[in-house]
């Protein structure tokens, strides 16, 4: 069963063509890795399955719905499709345990007290139950993204989009973030796209690496292989310059 | 000064209460115009922009004076009889529009993106995003610049006085011309705007430090 369908998918801002081509099927319960150098449509692609972004031409589907069709009301698509932003995103004039309750209350209209609890416990995995009544201006980087995390996950979404979640964060910070992403994205039941440059990362939690260039997907392959013995040589220079360093 | 206080304290008491009343209709209504217009300008639909924008380009980039003066004149003319009070608060609240509209319009967007994004992100509708994420940072945004539109609205209300309004200023005309004490009639209606306009600054001040 498909989670994520992309077929012969094309985007363009004016005259660019971000997207090409795209042929791409994510299974449910997998963790994709997407991976590339910078402009090379990675996060382009991240934000187009849950309709941050708009397609020119192809077809996409996501849990069973139709991005391509002007009809399909793409509020209903994202109650079930989480992101992590690379800036977090937080709302700035709530406080922590109000970030993640908000949605579930006006958009899924889940009772107060339970919604309350689902939250505190959410927090408690993320391991900031203490940070509840802060604003996000009082938090740091990393203690953002987990709460955008756990955001995120209040609304028990079925797919995760990540798109460069430790990107804007302190060395120090990256840490305790990916320690939570991997944990969320064990769950058996959980589909994850992550774009990310955390090498290592991708190494760990990824069951499968799509590799992008200018655009295109240049290669899909299964995590072990693809590190080990990359097939395409764009894929190869890519790899060399960033594992030397 | 003394001598014209007490010699007029009907006229001014009577043009202080014109001014105020025409200063807090045009406030009302201009604060609703424009926030209405601001919306329109940011709106996803062309056709909606384009009416925004063209409403608030007209009515700031032409005199109050003028304004008000197609209303005193014209509209009497071919539809129906306004008085000058109500001609200069119409010209008033729509010139007032369209600078509100514009400090709205900038604060909303002063907002970053990314919250807009964040509240979409997770299932709500555009409207519920503005209502519960967006708006309320701006208004934070917007206070003070807001602050100044309102204190502006109230010294501009001295339009009233070229369309026999009966506000402060002209009943200052009024008094001048009667008197001859030019200098003592228009320094009590200045105090008597700083009455005004100096709470209403203090208060926006108040809000300012009470919301951040």
């Amino acid at each position: 069963m498909s989670m994520i369908e992309f077929h012969d998918v094309q985007k363009y801002y004016g005259q660019f063509h971000a997207l090409r081509d795209i042929n791409l099927e994510i299974d449910k319960g997998e963790t994709v890795v997407l991976i590339g150098p910078s402009g090379s449509g990675k996060s382009t692609l991240a934000r187009t399955v849950n309709g941050l972004e708009t397609i020119q031409s192809g077809q996409l589907i996501v849990n069973n719905r139709d991005l391509s069709d002007a009809k399909t009301n793409l509020n209903i698509l994202r109650r079930d499709v989480g992101m992590v932003f690379q800036h977090f995103n937080l709302y700035a004039n709530k406080s922590v345990l109000e970030n993640i309750m908000l949605a579930p209350r006006i958009v899924s209209h889940v009772p107060e007290a339970e919604n309350k609890k689902a939250a505190m416990d959410l927090l408690d995995m993320v391991g900031l139950a203490d940070k509840a009544q802060n604003m996000p201006s009082q938090i740091s980087g990393g203690q953002k993204q987990r709460v955008a995390i756990a955001r995120s996950l209040a609304m028990k979404p079925k797919l995760l989009l990540f798109d460069e979640p430790t990107s804007a964060l302190d060395p120090e910070m990256i840490d305790d973030v990916l320690q939570v992403i991997k944990q969320v994205t064990s769950a058996s039941d959980m589909t994850s796209l992550i774009v990310t440059h955390e090498m290592g990362f991708a190494k760990e939690v990824a069951n499968r690496v799509i590799f992008m260039d200018a655009g295109q997907i240049v290669e899909d392959d299964d995590t072990k292989s693809f590190f080990s013995q990359p097939e395409t040589q764009r894929a190869q220079q890519f790899l060399s310059k960033i594992i030397t360093h | 000064m003394i001598n014209i206080i007490t010699h007029y304290s009907h006229q001014l008491l009577s043009g202080f209460g014109w001014t105020l009343l025409s200063s807090v209709l045009a406030l009302f209504f201009s604060l609703i115009i424009g926030s209405l217009f601001a919306i329109m300008e940011i709106l996803p639909n062309k056709t909606a922009r384009f009416v925004g924008r063209a409403y608030v380009e007209l009515f700031r980039n032409i005199p109050l004076l003028v304004i008000t003066m197609f209303f005193y004149l014209i509209i009497p003319l071919y539809l129906v009889k306004i008085n000058g009070f109500t001609a200069g608060t119409i010209g008033l609240t729509l010139y007032t529009s369209a600078f509100i509209a514009e400090t709205i319009r900038s604060g909303i967007q002063s907002v970053d993106t990314g919250q807009m994004e964040g509240a979409r992100s997770v299932g709500m509708t555009y409207w519920q995003a503005m209502r519960y994420i967006i708006l309320p940072q701006a208004f934070k945004i917007v206070i003070p610049p807001l602050g100044n539109q309102f204190v502006n609205l109230v010294k501009n209300s001295s339009v009233l006085a070229f369309v026999a309004g009966f506000d402060l200023m002209y009943q200052a005309n009024s008094i001048a011309s009667t008197t001859f004490d030019t200098i003592n009639s228009y320094l009590v209606i200045g105090v008597l705007y700083l009455i005004i306009t100096m709470p209403l600054s203090y208060y926006m001040r108040y809000l300012e430090k009470k919301i951040a």
